[in-house]
């Protein structure tokens, strides 16, 4: 029912030590196309999506059971051999709080080609502006690229850290509730910019605001209490929701 | 309520507000006691020192002579074997506290190592200086140098390296390591990359009050053997040696008999003539000064990163 498939999660578990946070989610992420995850808070959303990025790793004591395929590889992102490093650097992440780094303007959108060997500055100049435009930052920051991040206002800062996921080129981009801390002005920029980043990237975003997913997603699934209740085009899902559960959550019954 | 109730309401409060103002001149006289000291101290060794602050006092060597004896051989010690721990003491600390802090797994191993580096922070000095005694100058044949002191008081300094990293590796938000791991860095980019340079304000503040707490001491470095009358300066490198005919090689100073500050006031004030003990009140003045000097600098450093970067 969704065209071509960029990553599926495929009878997904996670386990938090002895607690089962994610219970046999299936789901497909499509190509080129948003889609976004909501449900009540602790249903298990940012688990999910924390997932696709081995994020996990990181913190001793969780496990991952099954299959997150990246297409057209095959491979199981999750699988023990394949190494976590490797993951992030095709799906790329952008948290909740902005979090640039304690550099310039130009370092932080640098950083990623940095890890990656890249050494060449006029490579470097170029993929900073093009991820800088891409981010629509560049007309905002081009005269200040070396002005520390911290100075940028919140949603600017927030359109640094897309730029800077950006710039490495990824093939997915992860987005954690990314306007939770932003006003209303600087959400509605960003979520814009979600809309526009489509064509080049595959992206996969948690909410909390049903209207935001309702705007910005092409696909949206709905999660509860560690299950993937429903999942469907957007406009159906929250038109007419096939389970009570999605219709009482998105209907403002419950959460 | 009544008049008679609230009169005797009021003479509670006053009762109460009685105990307030009695511990706050019992907390005043007890800080007070402090500051008061030091400088009761400072000004008496100002008093008696500060006559003896002369440019030939910092040029010249100690003599028999209290009025021409100075302190160039003390204070070139000093420098020398403060950098020697610093250069010992900081890759090792910050090394250590970041082990500690990003790499060592969380068992009863690291806890053990942790309350350890915590208690050697409380070990007497002098003790630092017996062990110094058995390993640098008998084992490893250092001799009674400025590089036995060096390391000895690196040792001692370890703990408030490897405290102060990792308290500076701890501000930093765990947003910001997730942020670079998200963007593929290995854990050693994340450290060298960011963590080191966020952190390096916290380090160098360490660093500094850790140096400040080497340079007054005194009990190691007798232990370890420092002379106390020196009356010629390390081989500079390449410099000739007198007696010798030979230029001296790039690290001969390390191995050179030395005298602290410390050691020069200790020797000055157990001498009986009177100008020795000017002669040792001019030395507690520079050490004084040498340290506040140091802390006022850590100080201004830690507000300068503080005001630079806001997490």
């Amino acid at each position: 029912m969704v065209g071509p498939v960029k990553a599926e999660a495929r009878n997904f578990n996670f386990y938090y030590g002895q607690t089962q946070a994610l219970k046999n989610i299936n789901l497909p992420v499509a190509e080129h196309k948003v889609t976004a995850l909501i449900g009540p808070s602790g249903c298990g959303k940012s688990t999910l999506l924390r997932s696709f990025n081995r994020m996990h790793d990181l913190y001793p004591g969780n496990r991952y059971e099954g299959e997150i395929m990246l297409y057209p590889d095959n491979v199981n992102m999750i699988a023990p051999k394949v190494d976590p490093i490797e993951v992030r650097m095709r799906v790329a992440m952008v948290f909740q709080k902005p979090n640039p780094f304690p550099k310039s303007v130009y370092e932080n959108v640098a950083y990623g080609l940095r890890v990656r060997g890249e050494k060449r500055k006029s490579v470097l100049d170029d993929r900073v502006e093009q991820a800088l435009r891409n981010a629509a930052l560049w007309d905002e920051v081009k005269d200040r690229l070396n002005d520390l991040a911290f100075n940028l206002s919140g949603g600017q800062q927030q359109r640094l850290c897309i730029a800077r996921a950006l710039a490495a080129d990824p093939e997915i981009l992860l987005f954690d509730e990314p306007t939770s801390a932003l006003d209303p002005i600087a959400t509605a920029s960003i979520e814009e910019l979600v809309a526009e980043l489509r064509q080049k990237v595959t992206i996969l975003i948690v909410t909390h605001n049903m209207q935001q997913a309702a705007r910005v997603s092409d696909y949206t699934a709905f999660m509860y209490l560690g299950e993937l209740v429903e999942f469907g085009p957007t406009d159906e899902l929250f038109v007419k929701p096939k389970k009570k559960q999605t219709e009482d959550y998105i209907t403002g019954r419950f959460g | 309520m009544k008049a008679q109730e609230l009169e005797a309401l009021r003479a509670l409060i006053a009762q109460h507000k009685r105990y307030d103002v009695l511990f706050g001149v019992v907390g005043l006289v007890a800080t007070m006691v402090g500051v008061v000291t030091l400088l009761a101290l400072f000004i008496d060794l100002i008093i008696d020192g500060w006559g003896r602050l002369t440019w030939e006092f910092f040029t010249s060597f100690p003599s028999r002579r209290p009025e021409e004896a100075g302190i160039l051989s003390s204070w070139v010690g000093t420098v020398l074997v403060m950098l020697v721990t610093m250069l010992a003491a900081v890759p090792m600390g910050v090394a250590a506290g970041v082990y500690l802090e990003e790499y060592a797994p969380r068992n009863w191993v690291t806890t053990l190592i942790e309350i350890n580096v915590t208690n050697l922070a409380g070990v007497p000095s002098i003790v630092y200086g017996l062990l110094a005694l058995g390993l640098f100058v008998y084992i490893l044949d250092f001799g009674e140098s400025i590089l036995t002191a060096g390391l000895t008081l690196a040792l001692l300094i370890l703990p408030v390296i490897i405290v102060a990293t990792r308290e500076a590796l701890r501000a930093i938000p765990t947003a910001i390591r997730e942020g670079v791991y998200a963007l593929g860095a290995t854990r050693w980019q994340l450290v060298s990359e960011h963590l080191i340079p966020y952190a390096s304000g916290g380090i160098l503040t360490g660093v500094i009050i850790g140096l400040a707490r080497a340079i007054g001491e005194t009990a190691p470095v007798i232990t370890i053997g420092a002379l106390t009358f020196i009356a010629f300066l390390p081989p500079a490198p390449f410099t000739i040696d007198p007696a010798t005919g030979q230029p001296a090689g790039l690290f001969d100073w390390l191995f050179s008999p030395f005298t602290v500050l410390p050691i020069q006031m200790f020797n000055w004030v157990s001498r009986p003539q009177p100008g020795f003990i000017l002669n040792a009140a001019a030395v507690g003045i520079v050490i004084i000064v040498a340290t506040l000097a140091m802390n006022a600098l850590a100080i201004w450093l830690r507000y300068r990163i503080r005001n630079k970067i806001k997490w």
